[in-house]
């Protein structure tokens, strides 16, 4: 019998991958991919509690729904600014935009 | 619930299974000879191709799939909408207006500054 | 007897994990974008799972459709130097990896000791529909403000992504 908690360790184990991701790569577009695997996993978690604790409501899908949205409409910006500092500094490794420091 | 979904099973299996096996049938069928001469060229006639394969994409790819990716989000709004269509009235009707007159404003600004243009 | 949906969802669940693995560990970054797309795909079935069908029509469509080819038209526009090398960790990596597995172990352990009890119901037999009437009806300022943000992004996105006009 697979409960929430199996559906919540899923998501949890998803989020610490996608978490290792967004802090570990050198790549600026390999970090959005790792918010997105974060996002995914959040996206999990409302999903299954929505499934198991409130089936007759879609609240959880409706959250769900919202942060594709929002996610959706961050990589957009996000790829576009990593394409805008890429035509200014032909890189787009994280390690190098530090021009705000001095 | 699960047994609808059991012959988009079958299907993705199906799709699989087909593709594997016509490579086996051709791993099975072909001359097992080592291949010399013009047989390693890439292709055996026309232009050699110069220089490496993950060459640069041009900008206008990007700014296609940029708007492609809010009309779809767009899609996944208004597909609830047009299913429910008939019991929802007048209410979502205008709120649907509003809702694709805003992004149609997007559109908009996206034609004026020639990003829907081939350059 | 086996029960068919346990197996389905554990065979759901480890293709997700070991796709999303292959995302974070691959060094070749349009390797780790198509990793991306099968992880995408794997998170659609345990929507499907979780009989949240509208939900995983919306994955396919947006993340495996869209975003995934957005990643990978930025990934072929800012490609640099050796394909195979373009994904490789910062200097930071080892913290990063302490700081995971530490939030792993935290969110493993809160997880076992909490036993959720009750048992899933029945779904109402249209879920779309359920969906369009909280759209239209109790969310209907959310859904428009999701159209501002995204009419927002798209300008915002066109501007960055074309550089400004250039000067005369």
């Amino acid at each position: 019998m697979i409960t929430l908690n199996h559906y919540l360790a899923v998501g949890g184990l998803l989020f610490c991958i996608g978490l290792f991701g967004a802090l570990a790569k050198r790549n600026a577009i390999a970090v959005l991919m790792g918010i997105e695997l974060m996002l995914n996993a959040v996206n999990i978690n409302l999903v299954a509690f929505n499934h198991f604790l409130a089936p007759d409501q879609v609240t959880g899908q409706i959250f769900a729904i919202f942060v594709i949205v929002v996610a959706a409409a961050e990589v957009a910006v996000g790829l576009a600014l990593v394409l805008n500092i890429y035509r200014r500094r032909l890189d787009s490794n994280i390690d190098d935009l530090d021009w705000l420091k001095w | 619930m699960l047994q609808q979904y059991g012959i988009i099973a079958v299907f993705l299996v199906g799709g699989a299974a087909t593709a594997v096996a016509a490579l086996a049938a051709n791993w099975l069928l072909r001359p097992k000879k080592p291949p010399e001469g013009d047989k390693l060229a890439t292709y055996e006639c026309g232009l050699e191709t110069q220089g490496p394969t993950w060459i640069q994409f041009k900008v206008s790819y990007f700014l296609y799939a940029l708007v492609f990716l809010l009309f779809d989000v767009e899609t996944v709004f208004l597909y609830p909408w047009a299913v429910q269509f008939q019991a929802l009235g007048l209410f979502a009707f205008a709120e649907m207006i509003i809702f694709i007159g805003i992004l149609v404003l997007g559109l908009w600004y996206a034609w004026k500054e020639g990003a829907l243009k081939w350059l | 007897m086996l029960d068919v949906s346990a197996l389905l969802f554990w065979l759901l669940a480890a293709i997700t994990i070991a796709a999303a693995l292959a995302v974070v560990l691959l060094k070749n970054i349009v390797h780790s974008a198509l990793y991306l797309v099968l992880t995408f795909a794997g998170v659609a079935g345990i929507y499907i799972l979780l009989q949240a069908e509208f939900l995983a029509a919306v994955q396919l469509l947006i993340y495996a459709g869209a975003v995934a080819i957005l990643i990978v038209f930025a990934v072929m526009l800012t490609r640099r130097g050796d394909i195979k090398a373009s994904n490789l960790y910062n200097f930071n990596y080892l913290a990063a990896g302490v700081v995971s597995l530490a939030l792993l172990v935290i969110i493993i352990l809160g997880n076992g000791r909490m036993a959720w009890t009750a048992a899933p119901a029945p779904a109402p037999a249209s879920n779309v529909a359920a969906i369009a009437n909280a759209f239209l009806g109790r969310y209907a300022i959310p859904f428009e403000v999701a159209a501002v943000l995204l009419l927002v992004a798209m300008v915002g996105a066109i501007l960055l992504a074309r550089g400004g006009k250039p000067e005369r």
